[in-house]
């Protein structure tokens, strides 16, 4: 008899619980300060984010910051489903998602507030210093397999990327690799400094990174988008100037009737203090 | 009156006691029942992102695809209708970004009110297209032909040898690469870990003496709580190039490279729980033994070892649990590309690394998110069939004595 009641007793506790929890949740989110603003959205732009929102902080205490990560299509979508201020976004809008927000008759600002440039790497003893994006693309698919068909020494590819979680993943696919799939021979990473380090040590290695990881144990490649007409170093100036290729703005997107709300945040990025920032995380200022 | 108060407190104590049992229990059953409920969710859906379709020109013969063709069209691997059945037409491929290209800003209108109408111009006007778009832009008057799609069937889930779950437009869902992985590696490691853990237990529990055992004993156990993090990264950078060295290798995350990590980390288990084993030898039948005039080693090998067999067995099938089921050290060193592995010197990737690597991005009740929960459950199976295994491996032990 004692036994089943117990039993009984246990979902109404799990539910009793459940719900408290989530009202604790809102009264955080509501109380305290007089803006409260949400970023959600891209892991690229996360750090820089999170360190802005903590600086702008400091110094405002009126204004509190959430920020969140998940990927830019995650804070895209939640800005459609008007859950977050702010979206995060590595990369531009994408027709469909212009499509929805036309659907339910949002507006929306996009603010570059950074740029980033992907490189791509090699071993440093490897002699292969330049690669067109056609090269690229057969690498990552698998279709060129040996660096003696790019010009190196008779040595097989070993390709690494990040896993597919990552913003860089989808990046480099769209960018480089014609939206086309990897090949499934192609070693993932977890994290961007573990690519760095496998390439640093393996010869016939080749990966990418974001500008900002780049270090003396690899070699940076320059890379042509024209056929191999001219070939672009990577670096902070090419990135800035455009004229390297694999490089790509980062977003801040709001609600245009949300201006005044968010306006805090997006001026701080953009000020000289926040593009100092920029700087310190490893991306690229707008000027 | 202090009786009775002494009784209530008995009883709340009993009672809690007994919560805390149950709440256990319903946890662990609420979790499988979670898993498994998840991970059904794959088999209901068509790999095809929710509200988006597959349209060809009205005049193709082909409806009906597998997800690994239209993987190969939308890759540029098959670029005529003829390899798919279909007339001698080249492929067009279209995705609804793709638009722009066909069409000015201005002729498809404010808040692209006239997609509807362009994209069905587009698609009876191109033969050779295969179109992938959002459904809500299908109008009365569409004049393509939808694709049908085939569900994924468990035996293709388990069969399929390509994942790439975030392929557009449509996934790919084949595990096979991932079971063999993680079983692959997991053999390595208790091929690597038992014949020295059996070694270090021997000596540990009928060899060494007793300050040494009191020395070496605690270190060994040490080795069991050290994170994973931790062994994944001295795998990755002190393994990983030896490997690499040693076998002349283009590269060194393999299979190996995550079988050797894991055999460390199963290394404790096995040795405390078979040493322990050994330790329970009664003493009147290792004096026997000697009585008999058996050597020191002949009654290791023929009364302690078999004496102790089952929990033994035992230890190495926990071992292998535990390696089966590890995440991150896995997920550092053995490269993660999901091929099926055909030596221990290639990369291979594994479930639980997968899981891990891979959750952060699929969409909550997505495809991708079920079939991740999939993942979890074929694991659970796994492990859950190697604990009935050391359950009827020590029940069969305890009969013997008895």
């Amino acid at each position: 008899m004692n036994k089943t009641k117990l039993f009984l007793m246990l979902p109404l506790i799990g539910m009793l619980s459940c719900g408290k929890a989530k009202n604790e949740d809102k009264a955080t989110a509501s109380s305290g300060t007089e803006v409260s603003v949400t970023i959600k959205g891209s892991d690229t732009v996360l750090p820089l984010a999170q360190k802005e929102a903590e600086e702008l902080m400091k110094t405002n205490a009126d204004v509190s910051i959430t920020v969140v990560g998940g990927g830019s299509g995650v804070g895209i979508t939640a800005m459609i489903d008007g859950t977050t201020d702010i979206a995060m976004a590595s990369r531009d809008l994408k027709t469909e998602e212009k499509m929805k927000f036309a659907d339910k008759k949002i507006e929306i600002e996009e603010v570059i507030i950074a740029y980033d440039a992907l490189t791509v790497i090699v071993n440093p003893a490897n002699k292969v210093s330049k690669l067109t994006r056609e090269q690229l693309e057969k690498i990552f698919t698998g279709e060129i397999k040996n660096w003696k068909e790019v010009g190196g020494a008779d040595e097989k590819i070993v390709a690494y990327s990040r896993e597919s979680s990552s913003g860089t993943y989808e990046f480099f696919k769209e960018e480089v690799m014609d939206k086309k799939n990897y090949a499934t021979d192609i070693l993932n990473l977890p994290a961007t400094g573990a690519i760095v380090q496998a390439v640093g040590q393996t010869k016939g290695a080749i990966g990418y990174i974001g500008l900002a990881y780049e270090t003396k144990e690899v070699k940076q490649l320059a890379v042509s988008y024209d056929q191999g007409k001219t070939f672009v170093e990577p670096s902070i100036a090419s990135a800035k100037d455009k004229s390297y290729p694999i490089s790509r703005p980062l977003f801040y997107m709001f609600d245009k009737k949300n201006a005044d709300k968010v306006k805090t945040v997006v001026d701080y990025a953009l000020s000289a203090e926040g593009q100092k920032i920029v700087g310190e995380i490893g991306y690229i200022p707008l000027n | 009156m202090k009786t009775n108060f002494k009784q209530i407190k008995e009883k709340v104590i009993e009672s809690i006691l007994m919560l805390s049992s149950a709440a256990t229990s319903i946890t662990v059953i609420l979790i499988i029942f979670f898993l498994f409920i998840e991970g059904a969710g794959v088999f209901t859906k068509k790999p095809i992102e929710k509200g988006f379709l597959l349209a060809v020109n009205n005049s193709n013969p082909v409806s009906k695809l597998d997800p690994s063709q239209i993987k190969d069209i939308f890759d540029q691997k098959i670029t005529n209708w003829s390899d798919l059945g279909g007339k001698d037409v080249p492929i067009v491929l279209f995705r609804s970004g793709d638009i722009t290209d066909y069409y000015s800003e201005e002729e498809l209108g404010e808040n692209f009110a006239n997609f509807p109408d362009k994209i069905n111009e587009l698609i009876a006007n191109t033969p050779g297209i295969i179109a992938f778009f959002s459904d809500k832009y299908v109008n009365e008057e569409f004049k393509g032909k939808e694709l049908d799609i085939n569900k994924i069937t468990v035996y293709k889930f388990l069969s399929d040898e390509e994942w790439f779950p975030t392929a557009e437009p449509v996934a790919q869902m084949g595990v096979k690469p991932l079971i063999y992985g993680t079983l692959w590696v997991s053999l390595g490691a208790i091929l690597l870990a038992l014949p020295i853990a059996l070694a270090a237990a021997i000596y540990l529990s009928e060899i060494a003496k007793k300050r040494t055992r009191n020395l070496l004993k605690p270190l060994i156990e040490l080795l069991a709580g050290i994170p994973s993090v931790v062994y994944g990264f001295f795998g990755l950078v002190v393994i990983v190039p030896l490997i690499q060295d040693l076998f002349n290798l283009p590269v060194g995350e393999t299979a190996l490279a995550g079988s050797v990590v894991l055999a460390i980390m199963a290394l404790p288990t096995i040795i405390t729980i078979s040493e322990d084993a050994m330790r329970n030898t009664p003493r009147a039948m290792k004096e026997a033994s000697l009585a008999l005039g058996a050597s020191h080693w002949q009654t290791i090998y023929k009364v302690v070892i078999p004496y102790s067999a089952s929990g033994i067995t035992a230890g190495a099938i926990l071992g292998i649990g535990r390696a089966i089921g590890e995440t991150m050290a896995v997920l550092m060193v053995t490269g993660n590309a999901a091929v099926i592995p055909s030596s221990f010197l290639a990369p291979i990737r594994t479930i639980p690394a997968t899981i891990a690597a891979e959750l952060g991005e699929a969409p909550n009740g997505g495809l991708h998110y079920e079939a991740l929960f999939a993942l979890g459950c074929i694991l659970f199976i796994i492990t859950f069939g190697i604990n009935m295994l050391v359950e009827v491996v020590t029940n069969r032990n305890s009969q013997k004595k008895h």
